[in-house]
């Protein structure tokens, strides 16, 4: 149960890791109060890094592919009411802790003390998933499952296509958002909060 | 390099961070980028420790602990998941940050400076949150963007239900007066 990866695995995954956590920190959304920004409309960070990295890591991913390079491809399950339900269930926890798993655990490295019991929570929340797996995996689990499809699957559109409208429908997005909400986590709004956060 | 040390870098930037570490992350290293598998099998192994029986009966930890198929403990996404805060701590360094926090302003404005009250709702988002990821088979990062990038229908349904679940959730606990605090 407890077998190790192999050391080239361990290597990669620190310093994927430690990249990412670096970015996420210096993105700014390892702060509770640009994820709450999000959700309540007002510091669109999140949307744009998320947007920005979907359509750039999409490029680069078919891209490569079209070019003949072969690697495996990780697309998830498309068991349809169980990624609804469990998005909705992951919104409403989000929201409340103010991080998703991986800004919540970069988080701490940031130093936010309450993004540790948000961690502790995680560890429970997937327990409690494990005991509910078993009665619910042949039944909700299945409802609407399509297996690994992707879009190009469901349009019959080269993927290329897809990215494209991304593409647009990125640019349109950040045009309007930057007149909304114009630059950086911290620097839109101040860095009023950095330092303060009613500690004790 | 100066870039290192500004506190915050344009969020276009660090999704092209973001989506060339993706690149290197499949095509180097054969992996996506994700996080909430591995809090799923940590629990798995705490609970195993007091009960492997019951770990070894349950069908969902079955998934992730089948040495016989492959499966790892401790594997990439452990290690990736272990040094996430190491990176946000260099980072947070590197620009002379020092910031901590146990209650954000915008929780106190509306439940109080509690720490014990703060600390259990997050201790509870993050429950709620992680059994809502291994529901849909992903969180943001496994999801949102490695599955958002490879066209996955999965992703994509999951990515607007819980941006919709946050939105009304965030609304909810705040209301329009939150967005002052924000």
């Amino acid at each position: 149960m407890f077998d190790l990866a192999s050391s080239q695995m361990i290597v990669y995954g620190l310093l994927a890791g430690f990249v990412f956590g670096f970015l996420l920190q210096k993105g700014g959304v390892t702060r509770y109060r640009v994820i709450l920004g999000q959700f309540l409309l007002k510091d669109f960070t999140v949307l744009k890094v998320m947007f920005t990295a979907i359509v750039v890591g999409a490029v680069g991913i078919w891209g490569m592919r079209s070019a003949g390079m072969d690697f495996p491809m990780h697309v998830k399950n498309a068991a349809i009411l169980a990624n609804i339900v469990g998005g909705l269930i992951f919104g409403v926890g989000m929201a409340v802790l103010g991080y998703c798993p991986g800004t919540g655990i970069a988080a701490i490295g940031d130093g936010s003390r309450h993004a540790i019991p948000g961690v502790l929570g995680m560890i429970v929340g997937g327990a409690l998933f494990a005991e509910v797996y078993p009665s619910i995996k042949d039944g909700f689990m299945k409802l609407g499952d399509a297996g690994k499809i992707t879009m190009a699957d469901v349009t019959a559109l080269s993927p290329w296509w897809l990215i494209a409208a991304l593409g647009v429908i990125a640019l349109v997005l950040f045009v309007m958002l930057e007149r909304v909400s114009p630059g950086s986590a911290g620097s839109a709004h101040g860095e009023r909060n950095i330092g303060v956060g009613h500690s004790d | 390099m100066n870039l290192l040390r500004w506190a915050r870098w344009n969020p276009y930037l660090v999704g092209i961070g973001i989506g060339v570490l993706s690149w290197i992350a499949f095509a180097g290293m054969h992996k996506a980028l994700g996080v909430s598998t591995t809090p799923a099998k940590f629990a798995g192994m705490a609970t195993g420790v007091a009960a492997p029986q019951h770990v070894e009966a349950n069908s969902y930890y079955g998934k992730y602990f089948d040495s016989d198929a492959g499966k790892v403990m401790f594997d990439w996404q452990f290690f990736l998941v272990l040094s996430l805060p190491i990176g946000a701590l260099v980072a947070a360094k590197l620009s002379r940050e020092k910031f901590t926090e146990t209650v954000p302003a915008l929780w106190a404005s509306r439940f109080g400076g509690s720490k014990a009250k703060r600390y259990a709702a997050a201790f509870v988002g993050g429950a709620v949150m992680l059994f809502g990821a291994r529901m849909a088979g992903g969180c943001t990062s496994g999801h949102g963007i490695s599955g958002g990038l490879q066209l996955a229908v999965s992703s994509w349904v999951f990515f607007i239900a819980m941006f919709a679940s946050g939105l009304v959730t965030a609304f909810a606990l705040f209301g329009k007066d939150g967005r002052q605090h924000v």
